[in-house]
Formats: structure tokens, sequence, C-alpha cells
């Protein structure tokens, strides 16, 4: 319970600039640094996102270098490492705000390493000096973590201008400029309303440096990450009902309110519900393992997305 | 007369720095860290007025101390101390409490004395500050 008077070497200028001038490997600080790990849950667990994961691997090396800098005593002043995450919803921008937290942490660049999700409802208050204290409130849980607002734009409302809002991005804008060491902001939200909240709240845009697009997820990802999720919760499909789920997908995606990842966990957690009906139904011989854990084609094909699919289908034809 | 109360208070004030590993030590710990500040110095004086609440869910010392900066900002001529209350069951009481800011002048205490009953006298002390009314103390 001392106290400490003392700071850490790697910190203090003059022994950092004398620690060893030999070459450094940098495979080696790689490796030790246990980003590695990380990038390979990373791309073990999401699948597809290519230019995302090629994002945070050229920030995980900027992020490597720069420690290796600052143990040089080179590194004038902390990066700036807020982020923005811009994508579809279901496209795992939460997922990847996980990850960015423990890759940030793994290298020191937070303290702590955790993640706070927000949305507008965590930061505005609904009177007159509530606004103040909710979105500090919201800053010192995520201190030394990473806090990740989800649809972000929401905080700014052009149409009515006295809305809270433009209080918490002052005090958000605040903190993002004076405490970066302390906190690692990640917006988040649909590409072209996030373009239009950058333009509006330009105080934002100069403070976010690295800007990370997520792309829909194909339909053959789709159907592998079904098939993932499926595993994970000790299901599994029958060759038809795999064929089913393929047919599934493209029929969605045509639908309005598509979420891509978001959506096939949804019409799996359906199919689950009439496989689960199916047997209940059959109850004129016992359930076997087999049955308990395979989902037929009927099960996804009595899915009201094929109905609509050939509803539409149908018009197409008449007219 | 410098005030002696709390944990540390026979050592130099502790710098922002020293006061935020302290800090990050009673988070680690999972003490719940409160912010206090008073006018009134008297050791017995042990209701302090709390600076906003009990910061149970805060993981990092950065947003105490972003507390404690408001905090001086606000109350920079009065006493704030940092303590930390740990509810691990048995304990459920203050683990550590140490004084961070203090008032420019601190005239210290009086001893009075109050004869009763013949030869006998009772002691009682009382802070210079508190002659004057509360808010207007340590201006």
């Amino acid at each position: 319970m001392a106290d400490h008077t003392d700071t850490p070497g790697a910190q203090a200028p003059g022994t950092a600039a004398s620690a060893g001038h030999g070459p450094i490997d940098l495979r080696a600080e790689f490796r030790d640094s246990g980003i590695s790990r990380v990038l390979e849950e990373l791309d073990e667990e999401l699948l597809g996102l290519r230019p995302v994961k090629q994002r945070i691997r050229e920030i995980a090396a900027l992020l490597l270098v720069e420690k290796l800098r600052r143990t040089r005593g080179l590194a004038a002043e902390p990066p700036t490492l807020h982020m923005s995450f811009t994508g579809n919803p279901g496209t795992g921008k939460t997922t990847v705000a996980m990850r960015m937290a423990s890759i940030l942490h793994s290298l020191g660049f937070v303290r702590k390493g955790h993640l706070v999700s927000v949305t507008r409802d965590d930061l505005v208050g609904q009177y007159i000096g509530h606004t103040a204290p909710k979105t500090k409130e919201v800053l010192k849980k995520a201190m030394g973590g990473v806090l990740f607002i989800d649809e972000a734009y929401y905080l700014y409302r052009p149409e009515n201008e006295r809305d809270y809002g433009q209080e918490a991005i002052e005090i958000l804008l605040q903190v993002m400029e004076n405490q970066r060491e302390d906190l690692v902001v990640i917006l988040a939200g649909y590409a072209d309303r996030m373009d239009r909240f950058f333009t509006t709240n330009p105080g934002f845009r100069s403070r976010v440096a690295h800007h990370i697009d997520f792309p829909d997820y194909s339909d053959e990802e789709l159907l592998q990450i079904g098939e993932i999720m499926l595993k994970k919760q000790n299901y599994r499909l029958t060759d038809e009902a795999r064929a089913a789920l393929a047919r599934y997908i493209p029929a969605r995606r045509g639908q309005s309110h598509f979420a891509n990842a978001r959506s096939i966990r949804n019409a799996l957690d359906r199919a689950r519900l009439r496989q689960a009906n199916r047997l209940f139904e059959q109850s004129d011989r016992p359930v076997s393992d087999a049955d308990l854990v395979e989902i037929h084609a009927p099960d996804i094909l009595a899915s009201r997305v094929f109905d609509q699919a050939r509803e539409a289908d149908g018009e197409v034809d008449h007219g | 007369m410098r005030l002696t109360q709390g944990t540390f208070s026979f050592l130099p004030d502790l710098t922002d720095d020293q006061i935020r590993r302290q800090v990050q030590y009673c988070i680690d710990n999972g003490w719940a860290v409160n912010i206090e500040f008073t006018d009134d110095p008297h050791p017995r004086n042990t209701y302090w007025e709390m600076w906003g609440l009990p910061m149970f869910d805060v993981r990092d010392a950065a947003g105490v101390m972003m507390e404690l900066t408001e905090c001086r900002k606000v109350h920079s001529g009065k006493y704030v101390r940092i303590s930390a209350f740990d509810s691990t069951h048995g304990w459920e009481s203050l683990r550590i409490s140490f004084i961070v800011n203090r008032p420019e002048n601190e005239p210290g205490f009086m001893l009075e004395r109050q004869e009763i009953d013949g030869r006998q006298i009772r002691y009682t002390t009382r802070a210079y500050a508190t002659d004057r009314p509360a808010g207007s103390r340590y201006d």
C-alpha cells in the first residue's frame, strides 16, 4: 500500500533511449504480443469480411510498431485510435469491436480492454441538465476500455435544434480529444447515414482516424455462418435442409429488413421452433438422438419467406 | 495546522498519478470508490457529502480521476477525500479513505476547557474554520 513514485521504466524517455539499440525481431515481437492469437480467433470465428480483417491487420501492425517506437523513446504522443465501423446490420460490427478491444488491450493501448456498448438512449437525457451526467457516467464506465456507440448518427438530430444530443456530442468530442490514452471510441452505423453524420459534425470526422467498411456477406458465406451457428447449438442440417437454406437466403435477401447474419440466426431460431413442434406431433414413435439434432427441409421450407417470394414471382409473371 | 485524517495522512500530499494508482488498487480489489467533500474538518465529522454516487462499475481509475477533477473544480477550497467501500460479506465497510484535496489555509483547532462541578475540566476541540457559516469557511 506504499505510494509508488517510480514510473515504469519504458515510459521514462531517458532510460528508454539508452535501453539497447540492437535490431528488433518484429516477428518475435508480434508473437509475444498475443495479437496473432486474437487475429487467428478473428479468422476462425468470422467468415468473409476480408477487407475488414485486412484493415485490422494493418492497424495491429501500426500499433505494434508504435509500441516498439515507444520503448525506444521515439513516439511523441499517443496515436489517435478512434474508429468508425460502417456497414449494414448483421455484418459483425459489434463482434469485431469486441475483438478490437482485446487487440488494443494486448498491445497496451487500452488498460482494461473491456467493451461498453451504448446507443443514443444511454447517452442523451430526457430533460435539461440530464444529458451531461448521463454521458459522463457512460464515459466513466468505458474508461480504460472501448466505448462502442451503435447507430451513432442518432446522436445528432438536425430537425430539432433543441435536441440534447448535441450536448452529448460535445462532451464526447472533448473526451475523445483530451483523454486519448484512456479511452477508444468506436462509432458504428449504416454507411450512408454515418457519412451524413460526419459531414454535419466535422469535429468527429477529424478525430476518427480509422474508417472501416463492413461489406455484406455473400449467400455462400451466410450459409456457412448458419451451419456454424447450428453446430454451436448442437444441431445439424440434413442435406435437403441445407439445400432449402441455400434457397432461403437469396429469397430473404430480396425482402425488406434483411440483416445478414442476424436474419439467418432468426430464421434458424424459427426452424428450431418448427422442429420441436414436428417432434411433438409425431408422438407415435419414440424420439431418437438423431431426431433431436437434425433439422429437416420442411422446418425451413415452412418459412413465410418462400410464400412471399413466390407471390412476388407470380406478380411479375402476371404483370 | 495540517489536517491528518485517514490513510497516508502523515505523508506529503499525493500527486495525481499516485492517487490514480491508489484508486486503481481499490478498483482491482473490487471496492466501490467514493468521492466526498466537506468544509467541517472536525475528526468526529464522519458525514462528509458525497460527490455523485459510489462508483460501483468503473473498471479503470481514469473514470474516478475525471470525477475528482470535476469535484476539485467545484470544491477547490474544501477537503476532498476518496474512500473505497468493500461490499464483501463480513466486511461491508470502508477499507480505505484518504484526503486528496485540502484548502490553502488550514487554521486548525481550538482546545476548549469547560469547568464543571468544582475543579473538574471537560475538554473539547473545535475547528476555527467552523466559526464561519458553511460555504464561506475557507474563502
